[in-house]
């Protein structure tokens, strides 16, 4: 069941890049900035953890997972360490994607080659 | 006295130079489309054996070159100038490629519309009695176009349905004082046209209102009938640019849609190959014209051609400041025979 509803969850997610991707003239990199800012304001909101709570890792792993991490962080870190936790909270909290993206971007970039999708 | 020139825009030589030899490389996915024979040569990979796609790109334009001299069994010593253009910034490709020729160079930009530019340029210098023998040319990659005007290949992002797939390829023609032919004989020259599209994935909206400019400007003041011509060609507007110029074109009064067709049509198979809206890019006219076209004349099929390259005149930063993209295109009159 969890397995489930992680897979309509994050087919949701995508659902709505797909359509921006088609129906918009907006750049992949755009739809990423505001997929992020988007996880970002939810969480604060409160909204966001709702759709990870029945979503799991359907609400985690796309990108904005990364802004709800960012801003999970930072409330964290205010409520422990005060008005610095703001700025120390969310890259802390998402060190781990982060590190793992730099790691193995650089690995895939040594490795592999470019070329046109044919 | 200006005394060959016919109309503001167009010009009409007194001594049509000859178009004596051409020659056309082409990537693997151009290699596999409708006009593959008319190539002198498909490449089995983007990179040619070299590092990086825009070394591949001017290796195209270099040997592209080198094969017109050869198979018109000159040297490069009886060339006068070299002209020649490409997509990337400060026209690299071309600069790397003419680089150990020696020749006096010209470099041009004029987007997908390099091709038709340089035509007309050396037909005018050959016609001036600056020169007797010019080459014009131009190229493009598809992989270092995308690198520099969308997203690098790496991201992996889906194209919109509008967007034009880059040729990789070259074409390089030989002009020359004496010949048999094919003569170039008009040519009507682009003004820049910008109906305000400000979107890079589709170019052809942004060029189609430039070509259908500069055609009608080459029947309205000449007096030469569209029936004249066995064909004529824009490029590279593809499908979407294709059917607006089209539009425009017959509500100015110009019925000539039963002639009119587009180098980023014709080069893939739109069924069978999936570049949505067609192909683009200087290489796109310049491998049609000098493969496809040139052939066609040569063997008779078409007597009289109307070539109208095509070009989108944005740099990736004015694209980024939201800036529209301003269109040119420039006609060139090639026909079999003298008059």
């Amino acid at each position: 069941m969890d397995y489930l509803r992680a897979f309509i969850m994050g087919g949701l997610i995508c659902t709505i890049g797909q359509i921006l991707i088609d129906k918009t003239k907006l750049t992949s990199a755009r739809i990423l900035v505001a997929f992020v800012t988007a996880g970002a304001i939810l969480t604060g909101l409160g909204i966001y953890e709702k759709f990870v709570s029945i979503g799991g890792a359907g609400a985690t792993v796309p990108l904005t997972g990364f802004g709800y991490l960012l801003t999970k962080g930072a409330i964290q870190d205010v409520k422990s360490y005060g008005l610095l936790g703001a700025f120390t909270g969310g890259v802390k909290a998402a060190a781990a994607g982060i590190t793992a993206a730099l790691f193995f971007g650089y690995i895939v970039s040594v490795l592999a080659k470019p070329k046109p999708k044919s | 006295m200006a005394n060959k020139k016919l109309s503001k825009q167009t010009i009409k030589f007194d001594n049509p130079p000859s178009i004596i030899q051409t020659a056309s490389i082409v990537g693997p996915k151009e290699g596999e489309g409708p006009l593959a024979r008319y190539f002198d040569e498909i490449l089995d990979d983007e990179l040619w054996n070299e590092k990086s796609w825009e070394k591949a790109e001017s290796k195209i334009l270099r040997e592209c070159i080198n094969k017109v001299v050869k198979k018109s069994a000159k040297a490069f010593t009886d060339v006068n100038y070299i002209l020649a253009g490409d997509l990337l910034n400060q026209c690299i490709s071309s600069n790397y490629a003419i680089r150990e020729t020696d020749v006096p160079f010209f470099g041009l930009y004029g987007a997908c519309s390099t091709m038709s530019e340089s035509l007309s340029l050396a037909a005018m210098i050959i016609d001036g009695g600056f020169a007797d023998y010019v080459i014009a040319a131009a190229s493009s990659h598809f992989c270092s176009a995308e690198r520099q005007f969308r997203v690098p290949l790496e991201l992996g992002t889906q194209r919109p349905l509008t967007s034009q797939w880059t040729v990789t390829g070259a074409g390089a023609s030989l002009l020359s004082s004496s010949g048999n032919g094919p003569y170039i004989t008009h040519v009507t020259t682009g003004k820049i046209i910008d109906m305000g599209i400000n979107d890079s994935n589709n170019m052809g909206a942004a060029m189609a209102p430039a070509a259908a400019d500069t055609i009608y400007a080459h029947f309205d003041s000449t007096g030469i009938l569209p029936d004249s011509y066995d064909l004529i060609i824009t490029g590279d507007l593809g499908y979407v640019g294709l059917e607006i110029a089209s539009d425009i074109l017959s509500k100015m009064g110009l019925k000539i849609s039963d002639k009119l067709t587009d180098c980023g049509v014709m080069i893939f198979d739109r069924e069978h190959q999936d570049v949505h809206a067609g192909g683009s890019g200087c290489g796109c006219c310049a491998s049609v014209f000098n493969g496809y076209l040139y052939n066609q004349i040569t063997s008779g099929n078409f007597n009289k051609i109307l070539f109208v390259a095509t070009g989108a005149l944005m740099s990736p930063t004015s694209i980024q400041q939201g800036e529209t993209i301003p269109g040119i295109a420039h006609a060139v009159t090639i026909q079999k025979n003298r008059e």
